[in-house]
């Protein structure tokens, strides 16, 4: 699936975000990536779809190299890896169906986009995926009159629709309120699955990248200083990558959230009707 | 729009950005542009072989301002000169002018309704007229010369600077003014320790940006012969002497871009 | 006109705040200042080339010209409305033309879109043709296209598209870039790029400078006319060189009533567009 080898980026400057990455994804997992900022994250993951041009190294998807693709081979790379975005980044201006079917420009004619004419296939998806998370009926409102988790939700539909090999999400909860941010990660995890989709997460929050990933790499001035299961992130592991600091309230930190009253972003129906889970994600119906 | 019946397990597939309503609204509105310029295009009395051979008629007119005539810069440097004095010479007057009249057209400093009426009125028709055509008025009354074309350059800021003063006064603090009437000060008064205080500033980036406007009109004054580089440049161009017309063009151009910058520079340190 | 008084500012400080003044701090700076206007007056007004004996006849010449203008003459109807429509289609049609071209050229001149190269001669493009008025670009268009509505069409091209470009590419510069990474990222191409996140996010306003064109077309239409490219101004420049005054009267009054339409319609039409 997904193979990294010695992957370098090198900032005009001399900065170093990334000294040398290896990393293997051969089944469909969600792999949380933490580190402090400026560890890397950002970076690592662009370079996989070459949002940011890496300075030397491989990535392999599915046998293909990225690095060494022309513009129009990357282009249709890129429609076959999905990403989500720390601000969504839907077009704001556009109706949430139009984001959604945005996931299939790859695919379909520059007429057929300009005239919004979707293959019939390709609507009936988005319709079904928009039920999936949560948004069932909002399909033609703007963008921008939804809250912080439903555009969310928007772009992991979007992600989605372009029927993804790869999923890359750039810190998806950093701009959500602690309840949101979990159904947002347990979203993905379940859809992740459902779909034998990898994922790959930057997410600073180390509770919820323990509660919600299967694999954890950690990232340190560019160079991977952890990779395991959730349950082995260690205060010791974490003292290596983040510096010496109390962990056992930051790693208890989950389920004081829950019991939390949050008044934010929890507008979304599908929560309605659900009662809200102790634990997240991986005690959860989905969790193999 | 058009979603069509859901039942549960089958999603519709077909989806519309607009309902044919307001497709057709869009596509009239799109007919209607499209076919006033059509309109406009075919009515224009226009030999179109004219346009044809334009670009052989320009490329040779480049071709003989080169090289430019610099000897000829020592002879533009009065008229130049005379330009930037028409331009804020103009826009001093205006000035003057444009702050009583702000305080009459703004709703909340003018004595009454015709007061306001009458204020606007001199605004508008201010503005309506292009610098140029206040030219030709006032070269009919002064007669050719920089005095027509500092009239000319008043009466068209004059709008312009009312209109922006009045807005800001409009929005000047009530509470203020309020607290200033509380101490038994006269009308007179209030508007001078109320109200222009606080719109000083507006006045002033208004004035500064309008001096910077007048250059470049200024340079046109003398083509209906109110004065500045416009005289030499229009006879220039009549006479043919492409690379006279040169010099004076990259003159204009450097004149205009540093008023444009110290204009610039000017309204920073106000605002 | 005097400097603002500390005490006013101080009342309001909480809400508005504004820069303690710039100028005029100091007395010794106040004075300053008006001494220097003074020498500035009497050093440009004796430079100035002034036929002060002329000038004092303007007053009584003023005068007669404003009785030779009433009544306004509306009886050539037929030469006003042909300079108007003229001076209309221009505007129109120049409005139009300048749209579509001004797409190109605002995409060339945004930074964060074109390369560096494109991006610096569609910078220059646009900075030279803005800084020449629009009567100078008239006459040069007058010599290379001849006498006529051509010349004025063509000059109100140039002036809007570089009035629109210039917007346009301020406002690519301005937009989310986040959107654009976005849509690049599910592998569009530029041209569906443009379509999904840049259009979407630079139309209203795009549309908005339009209209604003559109008014400022109708208003210089009037104008170009004066070196022969066509319109209405053409007609206004006659009657001036033959004392027709009381028919400037009447052109005049068409010329602002049609300015004030062209800016009631732009001001609702932008209103509308949110």
């Amino acid at each position: 699936m997904l193979k990294i080898s010695d992957l370098v980026k090198e900032y005009p400057g001399g900065l170093r975000a990334l000294d040398g990455i290896s990393l293997t994804v051969s089944e469909p997992q969600v792999v949380a990536v933490i580190g402090s900022s400026g560890a890397g994250k950002s970076t690592l993951i662009r370079c996989i779809n070459r949002l940011v041009e890496p300075t030397s190294g491989s990535v392999r998807l599915d046998g293909e190299e990225l690095t060494t693709l022309s513009r129009r081979a990357l282009r249709r790379a890129r429609s076959h890896i999905g990403m989500i975005f720390q601000e969504y980044n839907l077009v704001e201006r556009l109706t949430v169906m139009e984001n959604v079917l945005s996931g299939r420009l790859g695919s379909v004619s520059l007429w057929q986009a300009f005239r919004r004419n979707y293959p019939s296939e390709d609507v009936s998806a988005a319709f079904e995926l928009l039920d999936r998370v949560g948004l069932k009926g909002r399909h033609d409102d703007r963008a921008d009159a939804l809250s912080g988790g439903q555009r969310q939700r928007v772009g992991i539909a979007r992600a989605l629709m372009q029927k993804p090999k790869l999923l890359l999400v750039d810190e998806p909860t950093a701009s959500l309120d602690p309840k949101t941010s979990r159904q947002i990660m347990r979203l993905i995890y379940e859809l992740a699955h459902e779909r034998g989709t990898p994922a790959l997460v930057n997410i600073h929050d180390v509770a919820l990248a323990q509660a919600s990933a299967d694999r954890v790499i950690a990232l340190s001035d560019g160079t991977q200083v952890f990779d395991g299961t959730p349950e082995g992130l260690s205060p010791e592991v974490l003292n290596d990558i983040y510096g010496e600091e109390d962990w056992s309230a930051t790693i208890r930190k989950v389920d004081d959230d829950d019991n939390g009253d949050e008044n934010g972003d929890t507008e979304a129906p599908v929560e309605k009707s659900k009662p809200a889970p102790r634990d997240i994600v991986r005690n959860g119906a989905v969790a193999e | 729009m058009n979603t069509g019946a859901q039942s549960s397990g089958s999603y519709p597939d077909i989806w519309r950005r607009f309902s044919p309503a307001e497709s057709v609204v869009r596509t009239l509105w799109l007919m209607l542009i499209v076919f006033t310029a059509i309109w406009s295009l075919r009515n224009l009395d226009i030999t179109w072989e004219y346009f044809l051979d334009a670009h052989i008629q320009a490329g040779d007119l480049l071709t003989r301002m080169f090289p430019p005539d610099w000897g000829h810069t020592g002879q533009i440097l009065d008229p130049l000169l005379e330009t930037i004095h028409i331009a804020t010479l103009g826009t001093i007057v205006s000035f003057a002018i444009a702050i009583p009249l702000a305080f009459l057209s703004a709703r909340n400093t003018t004595p009454n309704w015709l007061t306001w009426f009458i204020g606007r009125f001199f605004l508008v028709s201010s503005r309506s007229i292009n610098t140029i055509v206040w030219a030709l008025v006032f070269v009919a009354i002064f007669g050719p010369g920089a005095m027509a074309g500092i009239w000319a350059i008043a009466f068209r800021s004059i709008g312009f600077m009312g209109k922006l003063i009045a807005e800001a006064i409009e929005e000047v603090d009530e509470g203020t003014i309020e607290a200033i009437e509380a101490t038994g000060a006269s009308r007179l008064k209030v508007l001078l320790i109320g109200v222009l205080p606080q719109v000083m500033p507006v006045i002033y980036g208004t004035t500064i940006y309008r001096w910077d406007i007048n250059i470049r009109e200024s340079t046109v004054l003398g083509f209906v012969g109110a004065g500045g580089i416009g005289i030499e440049l229009y006879s220039s161009i009549n006479l043919f002497r492409w690379p006279e017309v040169a010099v004076m063009l990259i003159a204009v151009l450097l004149v205009v871009i540093v008023s444009e910058f110290v204009s610039a520079t000017a309204r920073q340190k106000i605002t | 006109m005097s400097p603002t008084p500390t005490t006013a500012t101080t009342a309001l400080d909480r809400t508005t705040w504004s820069r303690p003044p710039v100028f005029f701090t100091h007395p010794a700076a106040r004075y300053g200042f008006w001494f220097a206007l003074a020498a500035y007056l009497v050093w440009s007004t004796g430079t100035l080339n002034i036929d002060w004996a002329r000038t004092a006849q303007g007053l009584p010449r003023a005068g007669d010209m404003l009785a030779r203008m009433f009544p306004p003459d509306f009886s050539r109807s037929e030469l006003l409305i042909k300079g108007v429509l003229e001076s209309l289609q221009m505007a129109f049609a120049a409005s139009f033309i300048g749209m579509i071209l001004a797409i190109t050229l605002g995409l060339a001149a945004a930074s964060n879109l074109a390369p560096r190269p494109v991006y610096l001669v569609a910078r220059s493009l646009i900075v030279l043709s803005r800084t020449f008025h629009e009567v100078i670009i008239a006459i040069f268009f007058v010599k290379i296209v001849g006498f006529g509505p051509l010349a004025g069409l063509l000059t109100l091209i140039v002036a809007s598209v570089s009035f629109i470009s210039k917007m346009i590419a301020e406002d690519i510069e301005n937009m989310n870039m986040g959107q654009v990474e976005a849509v690049r990222a599910t592998g569009a191409s530029f041209p569906k790029l443009l379509l999904y996140a840049v259009q979407p996010q630079i139309l209203p306003r795009y549309l908005g400078v339009c209209i604003y064109r559109l008014d400022a077309n109708i208003r210089h239409s009037t104008v170009v006319g004066i070196v022969g490219a066509g319109g209405i101004g053409m007609t206004l420049s006659a009657t001036f060189k033959r004392y027709d005054y009381d028919f400037s009267l009447a052109i005049l009054l068409t010329i602002i009533a049609l300015v004030f339409i062209g800016e009631v319609f732009s001001t609702w039409v932008r209103s509308r567009l949110r």
